[in-house]
């Protein structure tokens, strides 16, 4: 079982990474979700993948007895989902609003950033031109 | 319980929930805000003041006993940290009143801007690896929004790149805490460095995920060679939102470098703090010469956040305890003379309509209290005597030199020279030379406008002479917090209790 999720975390970080490298923003937030799934999925595996054992202590016992599946990483994994997924509609809201100022998804094109505008030219014919 | 220690975290957190309450009231936000930071202010300095007093202070949340809690520590750095959080978020608060236009106040300007100071707050005070992710995020969810709020062309081509590595540093912070679980099986940063420094893990693995660590706190304390998404970002929104940014966002990336390089990775200094030394020397060059290229303000001065950032890593990197409090003195200063400089271009731009050396001109003659208020956190930056620069500067090279590490403080005397060197570019170019062209006239301020812009502004200066004149009881402090740091047993056994080290 570990070397199949193994073999699934090293192929959503690679698939994540290569999205990430797009030039198209939509593909960067493809890129972003991938790469918190095999995060939370990393953190599931690499502490151990314990079936059918739930961390219960019997009567009379200070500890559950071994092995047992370790409920943190769970708990981890599940923060973890929920901040991914405020942050991750946050950068969907934040990328069509730059596709609504910029007209473009190409982030080579994103570039006003980078230099000063000349003095005297407005924004919008400045953007247009490097655009 | 102590409640010193939760209230810096929950008194911005109500306060921006009072703020969201009076959603459709914009004067009593501002109200709301100003009286939010003020009392946060309060109680970070009576948290240092008692920390100062009695030592490390511990709250375990829950009182779930440590390490199986979170617990809550903070011994004088993370004291310092939380009032200069405290100093900042009342600054800005007071600069924001000013500068900030009715349209980002009413789209809820000020509870986001306590949320942030609450993640940061947070991220100083926490003492478990997760917790800290989770503030991180708190911090970095407040200021995505900060930075994009207001929906301008350029905020919103800042936001996606400042965003998009972030999330990319987020993930890795996941990552390396999902493995620095299951290594050593616990996320208390006390127990991590008791079982760290038991020689039960091994030492290989251990600097794996020290160089994890690296890069993740190294994206977000913008070090050599992740800082392109600084400079491309944090000059795009309102000039109180860059100095608030500038003044703690990258120093919680710092913080937590500090951290863990001082209480948990401390197995193989003479491989893990090298590293440290050579990003420490290439961060302030970079940074510095990438300033020297500028020719806007907000520009210049966010590369030299980069290259500040390289000598508070130098302290760390040296690693004895009059480095560590050159770092720590040299964080004081950094935070106050960048913002005040940051406030400060605000001013101009108000004065004189622009942020762009070419464009502006002739301001010593026409505003010679404006020069003087550039004049003093400037020269401050550049470390001239008697301003707090100086000493932090001065801590630094004679930790450098007392180990005969003559690279690392030749290389911090020379980019000390080219930062008193761009100072003077902007000296000579915004306030000496004569102005090439009129342009029309700026917006008259109002008397409330004008004080509330200046007061911050005034304050901050005045603080870089007074942490100058007045280095001898600063310092003292800083080598206590220094001490702890250096020596963690203390920080382990107020943690854990009394008979785990």
């Amino acid at each position: 079982m570990e070397v199949v999720l193994a073999v699934v975390i090293g192929a959503l970080y690679a698939a994540g990474l290569y999205m990430m490298l797009r030039r198209s923003y939509v593909k960067v937030v493809i890129g972003l979700a991938l790469l918190s799934y095999a995060a939370s999925l990393l953190i599931f595996t690499v502490n151990g993948v314990t079936r059918g054992r739930p961390p219960l202590v019997p009567e009379g016992a200070l500890r559950p007895p071994e092995p047992f599946a370790d409920p943190l990483p769970q708990a981890l994994i599940l923060t973890a989902i929920v901040i991914g997924f405020g942050v991750q509609a946050f950068t969907v809201v934040l990328f069509k609003r730059t596709y609504q100022a910029t007209e473009t998804d190409d982030l080579d094109a994103i570039r006003s950033t980078e230099h000063h505008k000349k003095p005297g030219v407005p924004a919008s014919i400045s953007g247009a031109r490097e655009g | 319980m102590n409640l010193l220690l939760v209230l810096p975290i929950l008194i911005p957190f109500l306060t921006a929930v009072t703020a969201l309450l009076a959603w459709h009231n914009r004067l009593l936000q501002r109200r709301i805000n100003v009286a939010g930071a003020s009392l946060h202010f309060a109680v970070a300095l009576g948290l240092l003041a008692s920390v100062s007093r009695d030592g490390i202070q511990v709250t375990q949340i829950g009182n779930w006993p440590a390490p199986f809690g979170i617990t809550l520590v903070a011994d004088l750095f993370s004291a310092i940290m939380v009032t200069m959080t405290g100093l900042m978020g009342l600054t800005v608060a007071v600069y924001s009143l000013g500068t900030i236009d009715a349209r980002r106040e009413s789209f809820g300007y000020y509870a986001l801007l306590h949320t942030l100071l609450m993640g940061v707050s947070g991220a100083f005070l926490t003492g478990d690896m997760f917790n800290l992710y989770v503030w991180f995020e708190v911090m970095l969810i407040a200021s995505f929004v900060l930075m994009a709020l207001g929906g301008a062309k350029e905020q919103l081509e800042g936001a996606l790149k400042y965003v998009t590595i972030n999330l990319v540093s987020s993930a890795l912070f996941l990552t390396s805490v999902g493995v620095l679980y299951s290594v050593t099986g616990t996320l208390n940063m006390a127990d991590l460095a008791r079982r760290v420094s038991s020689g039960t893990i091994d030492p290989g693995l251990t600097t794996v995920l020290a160089m994890m660590f690296l890069v993740t706190f190294g994206i977000k304390a913008a070090l050599f060679p992740l800082f392109f998404w600084l400079p491309a970002s944090y000059h795009t929104p309102p000039i109180a939102i860059t100095a608030l940014f500038s003044g703690l966002l990258t120093k919680v990336g710092v913080y937590a470098l500090v951290r863990v390089f001082t209480l948990i990775f401390v197995h193989d200094v003479a491989f893990t703090h090298s590293l440290l030394m050579v990003i420490a020397g290439l961060t302030m060059v970079t940074g510095v010469l990438g300033a020297v290229a500028q020719m806007e303000m907000r520009r210049l001065l966010s590369f030299h956040i980069i290259s500040q950032i390289g000598y508070l890593l130098m302290g760390l990197a040296l690693f004895t305890e009059l480095a560590l409090a050159g770092t720590i003195f040299f964080m004081v200063h950094v935070i106050i003379a960048k913002s005040a400089l940051f406030l400060v271009s605000g001013l101009v731009r108000r004065v004189a309509g622009s942020y762009h050396l070419k464009e502006l001109g002739g301001l010593y003659r026409s505003n010679t209290g404006l020069a003087t208020l550039f004049f003093v956190p400037a020269m401050a930056l550049a470390g001239i005597p008697p301003l707090s620069g100086f000493w932090a500067k001065l801590t630094l090279v004679r930790a450098g030199l007392e180990i005969e590490d003559y690279a690392i403080v030749a290389v911090s005397l020379a980019v000390s020279i080219l930062t008193l060197f761009s100072m003077t570019k902007i000296w000579a170019e915004v306030f000496w030379k004569d102005r090439s062209e009129s342009s029309d006239p700026p917006k008259p301020l109002s008397p409330f406008q004008r004080h509330s812009l200046l007061i911050p502004a005034v304050w901050l200066a005045a603080l870089t002479v007074l942490i100058g004149v007045g280095a001898e009881p600063i310092l003292d402090l800083a080598m206590d917090a220094a001490a702890q740091l250096h020596d963690p047993s203390a920080y382990i056994r107020a943690v854990l209790g009394g008979g785990a080290v």
